[in-house]
């Protein structure tokens, strides 16, 4: 697989951007502020979250796309067992990486968010936040899984068991969550409600076109390091023993071709 | 599959155990230990103990089941056992099912020895013995499952002793929460129906064993 991403004199590439992921970035760049504008200045306070409303433009998206990544994930993993592809193991570990760092911003935002709101840091009792923190352990232990030593085989075998094992696991631990205690301070959906005010609708829209594009501009950088990972670990020590040869000025080339003729006489 | 064979590995696990005696002059101390310290890290307070005895019971019963897992995985890396078995007509689910079986065997006994200490030491009567019994099979079988196949995937790994907890922990969540739900009603501590937890205990014991018994196989040529 070749990408069309800037490339060094001698051919090889020194850097994971392309002109795609170069104009999602510019996108990126240019969104972050607005977002930042509309959140903290033109969209108005709530009545009852007063300022900490402005936190949902973050916490929400985030949580969102950390689920969304952790079932990409899940879905690489099936689709590796079944195809055997490097291409769906990779996406399934940059996928992992990027909703690792997604549920770690949803526990915090929520956290802030929840101790002026709910008056506490943290409740157990909540369905919703005990989850997120189980599901987040997990996907820990599989990135730290895939950090262990092994054939590029085995390490993507046993991380797409554990990625699709700890996926099933979700809803089981969803549930014991939830007749454990049965209360959750996190209130019904106010996008169903009705209740927001436009201009908070939209600053959560745009909230949500934000961080799909940062999941999206991070899926390509991260899926590409990955890969150009793989690609250098393919290439192991030959290649390294050809690149230490031709540091010592010694030309394998002609050496074969004189091996081929015969010899020297 | 045959059940023949996989009551031949699990004998032959529980077979090696027994001889090591790494169970019974071990592991078992450490169970004890463990209760010995919760009672110290929770002040001599009776009354404090007996409402959090049931969950310090399952606290106590994941981290011996961690060095149980420790063991099991121990067993096929020593005098290249797996590759003799790798070299049997068995099949692998058979396989996975004898592991899982000596687990539960293993865990059920230190479980009792754990139960009556803890009986004695935090001063708890049963109110419902059957629950008692019932989650406890449950929620063992889940444990046993669940840590067979994560043992597999964490075998021949330099970082063994510290990824199989990190692996392992956050998947056994709902065995924690329901057990000790179960254990609290049983004893009277919570009020709760703890019959209600029969379902999910459950269900994470059948989805494990059936997810061990399909995927054993792939892992333990590359364990």
């Amino acid at each position: 697989m070749k990408f069309k991403t800037i490339e060094s004199r001698d051919g090889q590439p020194n850097a994971t951007s392309s002109r795609s992921t170069r104009f999602l970035g510019l996108c990126l760049a240019l969104g972050v502020p607005i977002l930042v504008l509309f959140a903290f200045v033109f969209s108005p306070k709530d009545d009852t979250m007063d300022d900490a409303v402005r936190l949902l433009y973050v916490h929400v998206p985030v949580a969102i796309f950390s689920y969304i990544a952790f079932g990409v994930t899940a879905m690489g993993s099936i689709f590796y067992l079944w195809k055997q592809s490097r291409w769906w193991d990779t996406t399934a570990h940059a996928s992992a990486e990027i909703g690792v760092i997604f549920c770690g911003l949803t526990l915090v935002t929520g956290s802030i968010w929840g101790r002026p709101t709910w008056n506490t840091w943290w409740e157990w009792g909540d369905v919703r936040l005990v989850t997120t923190l189980v599901m987040f352990l997990m996907f820990i232990g599989y990135l730290a899984l895939r950090q262990v030593p092994a054939t590029p085989h085995v390490r993507a075998k046993r991380a797409a068991i554990v990625g699709i094992v700890g996926t099933i696991n979700i809803p089981i631990v969803n549930r014991s969550v939830e007749w454990w205690e049965n209360s959750t301070l996190h209130q019904q959906s106010s996008l169903t409600d009705g209740n927001l005010e436009d201009l908070t609708l939209f600053t959560w829209f745009l909230g949500t076109l934000i961080f799909a594009l940062a999941y999206v501009w991070l899926m390509i950088h991260r899926f590409r390091v990955g890969w150009l990972s793989s690609e250098h670990d393919a290439l192991g020590y030959g290649a390294a023993i050809e690149e230490r040869k031709a540091e010592a000025g010694i030309d394998t080339e002609a050496q074969a071709q004189a091996s081929e003729d015969g010899g020297p006489q | 599959m045959e059940f023949r064979d996989a009551w031949a590995i699990a004998s032959k696990d529980l077979r090696i155990e027994l001889r090591s005696r790494i169970l019974t002059n071990q592991i078992a101390p450490y169970t004890l230990l463990i209760l010995v310290l919760f009672g110290f890290a929770l002040d001599a307070d009776t009354q404090t103990l007996r409402d959090t005895g049931p969950g310090l019971f399952w606290v106590a019963v994941l981290l011996i089941a961690l060095l149980a897992i420790q063991r099991a995985v121990k067993i096929e890396d020593d005098d290249a056992a797996k590759e003799r078995m790798l070299l049997t007509p068995v099949h692998s689910s058979s396989v996975f099912l004898g592991k899982a079986i000596a687990l539960f065997i293993q865990l059920f006994v230190l479980e009792i020895l754990l139960f009556f200490v803890m009986l004695a030491l935090f001063d708890l009567s049963v109110e419902d013995p059957l629950l008692i019994c019932v989650s406890a099979v449950l929620a063992t079988i889940g444990v046993a499952s669940s840590g067979t196949l994560y043992g597999v995937i964490a075998a021949g790994v330099g970082v063994r002793e510290t990824l199989l907890p990190i692996l392992l922990l956050p998947v056994l969540a709902p065995i924690a929460i329901g057990a000790t739900r179960t254990f609290g009603d049983a004893f009277g501590r919570v009020d709760a129906d703890g019959w209600a937890w029969f379902g999910l205990l459950s269900v994470f014991a059948v989805v494990y064993t059936v997810l061990g018994m399909l995927a054993y196989g792939q892992l333990m040529e590359d364990a």
